[in-house]
């Protein structure tokens, strides 16, 4: 009986879960993934779990992977909820992305900017050709790197504007700002302040953001963005101790930076200048940081006095709705049983059915012998 | 799944899994909720080890209220052997170390989902709610800042009007579950999907009602011996639903009943939603049409089962 598929005690609960097992790994005759093999060569997925889980660890992430059988939005939930019981000790120094050691940078602005346009490893300009030598162990690729970075800092799109007012300033952080948002630790709370907003696309649904990102540049709700500059590469991340009183290293991190260029017409208190929409990502993401800063500037809308009529403007929407934990959630738990609440609106069906049925007999007495002659 | 067992296994985890700051946290947005009773109080909801929909507001509470000699007894869709209920007394059974039960009036903390059991609550129970959403207001307005605002200026217009128009569309008031109540007559509140045959149950009721929504991040809550007034109009007044069937097993005419369909022909069996009031009845020698069908049996063994282990 299907019912009793609900009714499961804890025996059907541990038969599911290790059939669960069993499946997760396959075939027995397949050699079994390590976590090793996940974390350097599905570093992409491993990266973008890392990002959605909200927390910088290639080695929890690969094994997240793995244990969710590749669904990476079930390793993102398992990441978070590991997470979740970690125990905080401080909050480390603002990264600094100007002196990021760069793998890869470009912008589409300017032909060429300070620092060059780096290529570095990017999908970009490959042929979608399916490369059958990776059927068997394909060749060990190796590239010819510089064995020194670049430039000691590579300057951000920022200063190319620098002895013009043409691009938007950003309020300098004063030390006696508040201490920024954090979702984890807090509701949700409108209006949302920046630092709120951009915790959440952080951590939002790659998708989600993906489409509104898509939408937004389609005309629903249209910021014309332009790619001021997106960059990849290592930065350090510093720590300051409350016994020591002074930042130290305490290693190094990847992340993918966006900066969007839209521009803005002027009002009657400010000049006509270009905007930023801003994208951070842990981990190499290029598609997410893009998408999450034309988001963010699409939600900035009221700060340039433009009209926010689409859904990508909108922060209640935008916000609310971009965490896949969450929806995921929401979503399949309907496969709850609701017999208790189906049951009611069962009953009020019926009884409204019934009323039907006898209201259109009263009108047409005769309904009823028409259809038995009718058969 | 393994690293997780092990890690509970050697003590990694704190009582009742959440860490003390964050069950203070919640024990603070709790006593705010009671002091204000039906207002929905925003709290820091964490991530938990189950999915977003499978009761992580109730699961919070519970973990921030429970101690070591409480009983804990939970629910879903008012029985005590669905799936969801058995894994979630399982989780407080290992995390928190604490005797379970299926017995309404042995339990001290009842968490549910969906149900208020049959049987009268007491004094110093505790209902522990989950809430999928806590804004009785969503449905008509999709914008949390406006229906704070509404919350605060007591403007619940829409709300009336919204039952109207059900009275106008099918000559009566729609709404079978989730039905809206007034509390202590100043803050609308959703029960959480509770069917409506069990709103009258939180009106002066003698236990405290706590209801978390973890997705959402709110807690709100219902005291002891408050008013609660579940909206209607004179001439449309507020009624339950009732069956016109007994309970197939134990007889009872007045409780809640799940449907169950037998065949693929059209029979169908009604049996209690609130299984422990079912086999107290049964246990008391009340017998329905159908005693000793197999249903009756699957829910033995299962409990059997659990206490073997």
């Amino acid at each position: 009986m299907a019912y009793v598929s609900v009714k499961g005690g804890e025996r059907a609960i541990s038969n599911a879960h290790q059939w669960l097992d069993e499946m997760r790994r396959g075939d027995a005759s397949v050699p079994e993934l390590t976590v090793e093999q996940i974390r350097h060569q599905m570093s992409l997925a491993v990266d973008r779990v890392m990002m959605e889980g909200s927390c910088y660890d290639p080695e929890l992430a690969a094994l997240a992977i793995k244990q969710a059988r590749g669904d990476v939005t079930e390793a993102i939930f398992l990441v978070r909820a590991y997470r979740t019981t970690l125990q905080r000790f401080g909050a480390t120094e603002p990264i600094k992305t100007p002196e990021m050691a760069v793998q890869r940078r470009v912008s589409a602005a300017f032909k060429d900017i300070p620092g060059g346009q780096i290529l570095g490893p990017t999908f970009d300009y490959t042929h979608r050709l399916l490369n059958f030598d990776l059927c068997d162990a394909g060749p060990a690729g190796v590239a010819v790197k510089a064995t020194e970075p670049v430039v000691e800092k590579m300057p951000t799109i920022a200063s190319v504007f620098a002895h013009e007012s043409l691009l938007e300033q950003t309020a300098a952080e004063s030390d006696d700002a508040p201490e920024p948002y954090d979702l984890t630790r807090e509701p949700m709370a409108f209006p949302a302040g920046r630092d709120q907003r951009l915790q959440a696309l952080a951590r939002g649904d790659e998708g989600f953001l993906l489409s509104l990102a898509y939408a937004s540049q389609r005309g629903w709700g249209s910021t014309h963005p332009l790619c001021g500059e997106i960059r990849m590469g290592d930065v350090t991340v510093e720590f300051t101790p409350e016994e020591l009183g002074f930042p130290i290293e305490i290693g190094e991190i990847v992340v993918t930076e966006c900066q969007m260029i839209s521009n803005f017409e002027g009002s009657a208190d400010k000049p006509p200048q270009f905007t930023f929409g801003y994208g951070l990502t842990f981990g190499h993401n290029e598609r997410k940081a893009m998408s999450m800063a034309i988001v963010d500037r699409a939600l900035r809308h009221k700060e340039v006095g433009e009209n926010g009529v689409h859904a990508v403007q909108d922060e209640e929407f935008v916000l609310y709705h971009s965490d896949n934990v969450e929806a995921s959630g929401f979503v399949q738990h309907l496969k709850l049983p609701h017999y208790v609440d189906f049951q009611a609106q069962l009953q009020f069906v019926r009884r409204l059915c019934k009323e039907w049925r006898e209201a259109r007999e009263a009108a047409t007495p005769d309904a009823g012998e028409f259809a038995e002659a009718a058969e | 799944m393994t690293t997780q067992t092990n890690r509970m296994q050697h003590g990694a985890y704190n009582h009742a899994y959440l860490d003390e700051q964050t069950k203070r946290m919640i024990r603070r947005a709790i006593l705010k909720a009671v002091a204000i009773p039906g207002y929905q109080v925003p709290f820091g909801s964490r991530e938990m080890p189950v999915p977003y929909g499978w009761g992580t507001g109730g699961i919070q509470v519970t973990a921030s209220i429970i101690g070591q000699d409480d009983v804990y007894k939970c629910i879903d869709q008012g029985a005590d052997d669905t799936t969801n209920a058995v894994s979630i007394r399982r989780f407080f059974a290992r995390v928190a170390d604490v005797a379970t039960t299926e017995r309404t009036a042995e339990a001290t903390i009842i968490q549910t989902r969906h149900r208020i059991p049959e049987a009268p609550l007491k004094e110093g129970q505790i209902m522990v709610y989950q809430v999928p959403q806590p804004e009785p207001l969503r449905g008509l307005e999709p914008r949390e800042t406006e229906t704070r605002a509404m919350h605060a200026y007591e403007e619940y217009g829409l709300q009336y009007l919204s039952l109207y128009e059900s009275v106008a569309a099918f000559g009566r008031i729609a709404g079978g579950a989730g039905y809206p109540v007034l509390v202590d007559e100043r803050y609308l509140m959703s029960p959480s999907p509770i069917p409506k045959f069990d709103n009258p149950k939180l009106h002066q009721s003698e236990a405290l009602h706590l209801f978390g929504a973890g997705r959402e991040k709110r807690i709100y809550a219902v005291p002891p011996h408050t008013d609660v007034r579940s909206l209607d109009f004179e001439d449309y007044p507020f009624d339950v639903q009732s069956w016109d069937e007994v309970c197939a097993l134990c007889g009872c005419p007045d409780s809640y009943k799940d449907e169950v369909i037998l065949d693929d022909e059209g029979t169908r069996m009604f049996v209690c939603s609130d299984s422990s009031h079912c086999s107290d009845r049964r246990d008391a020698g009340h017998a329905g049409p159908m005693a000793g069908h197999e249903l009756d049996q699957g829910s033995a063994d299962a409990a059997n089962l659990e206490d073997a282990e």
